[in-house]
């Protein structure tokens, strides 16, 4: 049942080359769109069907944001990837430009044709050197076989595709922010509304959404929405990439359908390393809250079952963390890294972030007062709901789950200035 | 979204009337409601960034801006809920945790906005106990002091620049609390309007340089003044201490300044306190000055105009004089038997029929909705800032500005410039006017190309369109050709002739003067005897060379002046001390035709006296009559009574004056007026003198001329004009015509020329 979707072609020698690509079906979904005129509100009705949503990490639903364009303005629209991926512990999106970028470039067309647009951008993150050469080769591929360009297959649809290489920021993964980042302003998040759909890239109609949701189009549509929807559970249809990291033996990504057991992920990942047992598990990326360990391995891996135990499914990127772990040490960490990547543009976000590192760098460092645990969460509670964009919650978020689920830790720290790990 | 729709909204359970859309802030403003905020201006975009408006709306869970949340129907607001409150006073406490709180040190202290807005949603103690944040100051030039340590990182400074400035000089690098305010690369802000990111800044971040530390706040009083430095008639506020004008603010007025002063307008005043205020009469015996007493400095002026009769004396007076003063001169001068009194002194073309109340042509507020404009011999954006500023606005919106210059000008906007010599610049004009199928003189042999036929289609297609005439084009030795042709320009299109006056009261002085000798005339051929008022000869004339030779052949100059300089000592024989803008009453007469009455608001320098009771008393020591006058108010009404009758009237005549070209052939001198050097208050300003638009005089010159020439940036020149001589630097400028060089008037260097156009050589010194 793994690797149904964006890692179904991970069998093949170099699958990133076009011939392998088109080897097991590719852009045949594409061919058949454009030859026999499928109406765009039936492929925007087929990708509602398959309950596919944002991978990114938000999870708003695929089909709903794109039938948000009115495919009849006049005027340029585009279709935007956002290939950033910059949430800590996620890696996935990096594995579909390095290994399957054909099915990538192919949604990214479908899309285009669904709500009209001609033109679209890939952002790279800044650091996928590697996978931005694989897709820009991928790119010069399709381009040279009439996949990209103007009248493709001779149906009179245009459309044209280009990389854009980040410059390393972490808010450029929210959407308006890296809007403006391809416009070449600084990235920095736009009060919404309006949203991209109405006004986006160069304030035109906009859709934009995470590599992997574009990359798993042309299947959706290939195999029919119910197929893919039934991969999955009720409110999580389809197969979904986990980026699974930290104290286990075989960290990579692994594609697996949704509200697949946690033990399950974890058994393919190869348990966790040297035995010990599993401390806590944040479940979707460094924004999540994190989850203790004996709870996480009853939980399966979708949204509602996540969400019951109050953390996020978020982008699928699963942080194990053995009983070698300190929390407040792992806290600090996290809460330095929102410090440093606040874009500093509203208040709340950029005095908080910095407030919440610093003050748990001093309960890490043994300076810490008890009123401290205290501040941390209302500080939190300043930010998060206030902000322009949601990297204030993803600051804040971390932090009230470790003091949620591991208090006794930071108390530890404040009364005897060490570690409670190999006290 | 539907203009014209209204909404009801509920706030606080105050029920309220309001635009559908319309942001949340400006309902509640309208309505008196206050709602905290740092980030919001109601000229400068939305960026909801420093959330402290957020308030509560009914059934959303979060608080939202106010600022960026439209209205709609049936909305329910709460400004001032537990979740509102808690949002505000959340804010506020991050705001505080970086913020110096250097209250007691700052500049900003006493009318800070985070000052203010902390007393109501602050907290006394501060749970914040790490290391604030600290951040090195830069110097962005001589206007503006930054102490970015107290920035909240707001944005409007760097809103205002790229939105009304028109220039993006400031900017936010860096990002999270390392975030800050600069040039990036470090330069100083040099627009013309930068002095306005002191008012829009909310705290003690950016500051008046030239105020910075000699005031606090609660010490100054305000007053109401006009600037009196272009014919805007901005509308400002004067801040005094202790009988000394500390610094100048704008005050808000939508018909003509919007919220905005320039910053001529802004820091001019500190050239009151120059070393070289005329503080006593002075009476030059056998060559030397004396000091002497009003008694005897005015039998002595009386004594000497008693001698004259009729065409023997003539007045020039600065276009900066008020209306009574121009009264009174004008009633002395009658008494006298002479009507030779003139203002246009930057002016050499006095052909053809001077409209009899020269104006804008359109109120100030409507040249931002023109569809296109030609603007002919204009620096508008230097020369009358806020109405460039307008001009961009009205760009910005899709207007189509041309202009025909005798040198490409720095523009903020995306406009047509056709730059060619002075004497090109009619065939210019010309060839717009033949496209528009005008006919006549100049026009019948002028050649249409492109650009010509271009402009034209823009003037007549547009709904509301103006043609201007500028500073550059009323020193232009063919004014009145250039009159007569954009007179035709806009008929033969249908847009709106106007003129961009400049001087404060030049509108004003029109409506009195020029009944006699134009000025021109009266330095061509001497008078016996001068009456000066407030103007220095060096650099208040169109030709230096030939006023300074004029007035020293006069057997007496009478000058009223607020300060004494080199060339009016040289020439004056008697110097009255007259009080400055701020030290006397009077009345102005905007470009728009609005009579803007100020009062003096602090007592004059030393001995000076108002220009208009100097005058009186002059008159009254002549036995004249018509001076009884008690008060100011008293000279506006009589005027009032004069000019009743007189509305604004652009008409020149249906002839085109005499097409005698005045010089057609060798290198032309084009002497424009740098923004800081137009008038003596603004010339002492030293801190706008160390800004980069306080150019000095030098010869600009493209390469391709300096290299016929055999001249190379930094060689020094003998420039010789008209017999009149000067040595300057060479500075190579792409911005000018072949043909032509640009020798600034108005400046040190160049008052020993002589016109501000005409032929000029140029000889390696």
């Amino acid at each position: 049942m793994a690797n149904e979707v964006c890692l179904r072609n991970m069998d093949l020698d170099r699958p990133w080359l076009l011939e392998q690509y088109k080897s097991r079906g590719g852009y045949q979904m594409l061919t058949k769109i454009l030859t026999e005129k499928t109406p765009p509100d039936t492929i925007i009705e087929e990708v509602k069907k398959s309950g596919l949503r944002g991978r990114g990490g938000a999870g708003f639903p695929t089909g709903l944001k794109w039938s948000f364009i009115s495919r009849n303005a006049p005027g340029q629209k585009f279709v935007v990837c956002n290939s950033d991926e910059g949430e800590p512990g996620t890696f996935k999106d990096r594995d579909i430009l390095r290994y399957n970028p054909h099915q990538l470039i192919e949604g990214m067309i479908i899309a285009g044709y669904a709500i009209g647009a001609t033109l679209g951008y890939n952002y790279i993150r800044g650091e996928f050197w590697e996978p931005y050469e694989r897709f820009e080769h991928a790119l010069e591929e399709a381009r040279a076989a009439g996949y990209l360009g103007e009248n493709l297959l001779g149906s009179g649809f245009d459309f044209e595709l280009h990389s854009h290489l980040g410059g390393g920021a972490y808010i450029c993964g929210e959407e308006t922010a890296l809007l403006e980042s391809i416009e070449g302003k600084k990235g920095q998040p736009r009060y919404k509304p309006p949203f991209p759909a109405h006004f986006g890239l160069y304030g035109r109609p906009t859709i934009i959404n995470n590599t992997e949701s574009l990359a798993s189009i042309p299947v959706i549509l290939e195999k029919g929405g119910e197929w893919f929807k039934d991969l999955g559970v009720e409110n999580s249809g389809g197969s979904k990439l986990f980026s699974i990291s930290g104290n286990i033996n075989k960290p990579g990504v692994y594609e697996i359908p949704m509200g697949t057991p946690f033990a399950e992920l974890l058994e393919m990942a190869g348990g966790m390393k040297d035995g010990r047992p599993c401390k806590a598990v944040i479940p979707g990326g460094s924004s999540a809250p994190v989850i203790p360990g004996d709870m996480m391995l009853d939980l399966t891996m979708d949204y509602d079952a996540i969400a019951k135990a109050g953390s996020m499914l978020g982008s699928g990127a699963v942080i194990v963390m053995d009983d070698s772990n300190c929390m407040v040490k792992i806290l600090e960490r996290m809460s330095y890294f929102y410090y440093e990547e606040s874009c500093g543009q509203c208040t709340p976000c950029r005095e908080g972030t910095g407030w919440l590192y610093r003050v748990v760098h001093r309960i890490e460092n043994g300076q810490g007062r008890w009123e401290d645990l205290e501040l941390l969460e209302d500080v939190t509670k300043k930010i998060a709901g206030r902000t322009i964009c949601a990297l204030g919650d993803a600051a804040a978020m971390p932090v009230q789950g470790m003091l949620k689920h591991f208090r006794d830790e930071f108390e530890y720290h404040i009364e005897h200035k060490r570690c409670m790990v190999g006290a | 979204m539907s203009e014209e729709q209204t909404v009801t909204i509920e706030v606080d359970g105050r029920e309220l009337k309001a635009q559908a859309g319309a942001m949340l802030i400006d309902v509640t403003d309208a309505a008196g409601i206050n709602i905290p905020r740092f980030c919001y201006h109601k000229k400068l975009s939305v960026a909801a960034n420093c959330r402290m408006c957020l308030v509560e709306v009914a059934k959303v869970p979060k608080p939202l801006p106010a600022c960026a949340t439209p209205v709609a129907d049936g909305m329910k607001v709460y400004t001032r809920s537990p979740l509102a409150l808690a949002a505000q006073k959340g804010t506020m406490e991050f705001l505080l945790i970086n913020h110096p709180l250097d209250c007691p040190i700052c500049d900003q202290g006493g009318e800070c906005e985070l000052q203010d807005v902390a007393l109501g949603y602050g907290s006394d103690v501060s749970r914040y106990v790490e290391g604030k944040r600290v951040v090195k100051d830069k110097d962005i030039g001589p206007l503006v002091a930054t102490d970015l340590t107290r920035c909240i990182h707001c944005t409007r400074c760097v809103r205002f620049g790229a939105e009304i400035a028109g220039v993006r000089e400031l900017g936010a690098t860096g990002r999270g609390e390392h975030m800050t305010i600069g040039t990036y690369i470090e330069k100083s802000v040099d627009s013309e309007l930068s002095g306005n990111i002191i008012d829009v800044c909310p705290v003690g971040s950016l500051t008046s340089k030239p105020f910075r530390f000699q005031a606090r706040a609660w010490e100054l009083t305000q007053f109401d003044g006009i600037a009196p430095h272009d014919s805007v008639g901005s509308n400002i506020h004067l801040h005094v201490r202790r009988n000394e004008v500390m610094r100048v603010h704008p005050k808000e007025n939508e018909a003509v300044n919007e919220c905005w002063i320039s910053d001529r307008d802004r820091f001019s005043y500190v050239g009151l306190q120059s070393d070289e205020r005329l503080t006593a009469p002075m009476i030059k015996r056998k060559g030397g000055w004396t000091e002497v007493d009003w008694p005897e400095a005015l039998d002595e002026t009386a004594r000497v105009l008693k001698q004259l009769h009729g065409d023997q004396v003539g007045a020039l007076a600065s276009p900066a004089s008020t209306l009574e003063e121009l009264h009174l001169l004008q009633a002395l001068m009658a008494g006298l038997g002479s009507n030779h009194v003139e203002t246009r002194l930057r002016q050499n073309d006095f052909r053809g029929k001077a409209p009899s109340f020269p104006w804008l042509g359109r109120p100030i507020a409507e040249l931002e909705t023109v569809d296109a404009a030609l603007l002919i011999g204009s620096n508008v954006r230097k020369e009358q800032p806020l109405l460039g500023h307008r001009l961009r606005k009205a760009a910005l919106e899709g207007a189509q500005i041309s202009y025909i210059n005798p040198f490409e000008i720095d523009l903020n906007y995306a406009a047509d410039q056709m730059v060619d010599t002075p004497f090109g610049m009619l065939a210019d004009v010309a060839g717009v006017a033949k496209a528009l199928g005008a006919t006549g003189g100049l026009i019948d042999s002028a050649k249409v190309d492109e650009t010509h036929q271009a402009v034209a289609d823009q003037l007549k297609q547009a709904t509301k369109a103006s043609i201007l005439l500028g500073n550059i084009a009323a020193a232009h030795p063919d004014y009145a050709i250039l009159c007569g042709l954009a007179e035709k320009i806009a008929q033969a299109s249908g847009a709106t002739l106007g003129f961009l006056p400049q001087a404060a009261n030049s509108v004003g002085a029109q409506l009195l003067t020029g009944k006699g000798n134009n000025a021109a005339e009266m330095l061509a051929n001497p008078c016996k005897s001068y009456v000066l008022v407030g103007l220095e000869p060096a650099y208040d004339f169109w030709n230096p060379a030939q006023a300074s030779a004029a007035l020293k052949a006069a057997d007496s100059v009478i000058a009223l002046t607020s300060f004494r300089s080199p060339s009016l000592e040289q020439t004056a024989t008697v110097m009255l001390p007259m009080a400055a803008f701020t030290e006397t009453s009077g009345t102005f007469v905007n470009a728009e035709g609005i009579w803007q009455s100020f009062s003096g608001i602090v007592r004059p320098a030393g001995e000076a006296r108002p220009g208009w009771k100097i005058l009186r008393v002059l008159g009254n020591l002549l036995d004249l009559p018509g001076f009884e006058q008690e008060s100011s108010e008293e000279v506006l009404a009589e005027i009032r009574e004069n000019l009743a009758d007189k509305k604004p009237d652009n008409s020149l005549g249906d002839e085109l004056p005499a097409q005698q070209l005045s010089q057609t052939s060798g290198l032309q001198r084009i002497g424009d007026v740098p923004i800081y050097a137009v008038d003596p208050l603004v010339r002492r300003s030293m801190p706008l003198q160390q800004t980069h638009d306080a150019i000095a005089a030098a010869v600009y010159i493209n390469a391709n001329e300096a290299g016929k020439a055999g001249l190379s940036e930094g060689d020094r020149v003998s420039v010789k004009q008209d017999g009149h001589q000067a040595t300057l630097g060479i500075i190579i400028d792409s911005n000018i015509p072949d043909g032509a060089v640009r020798i600034p008037a108005g400046v040190a260097g160049s008052e020993t020329l002589a016109g501000q156009f005409g032929q000029v050589t140029l000889e390696k010194a």
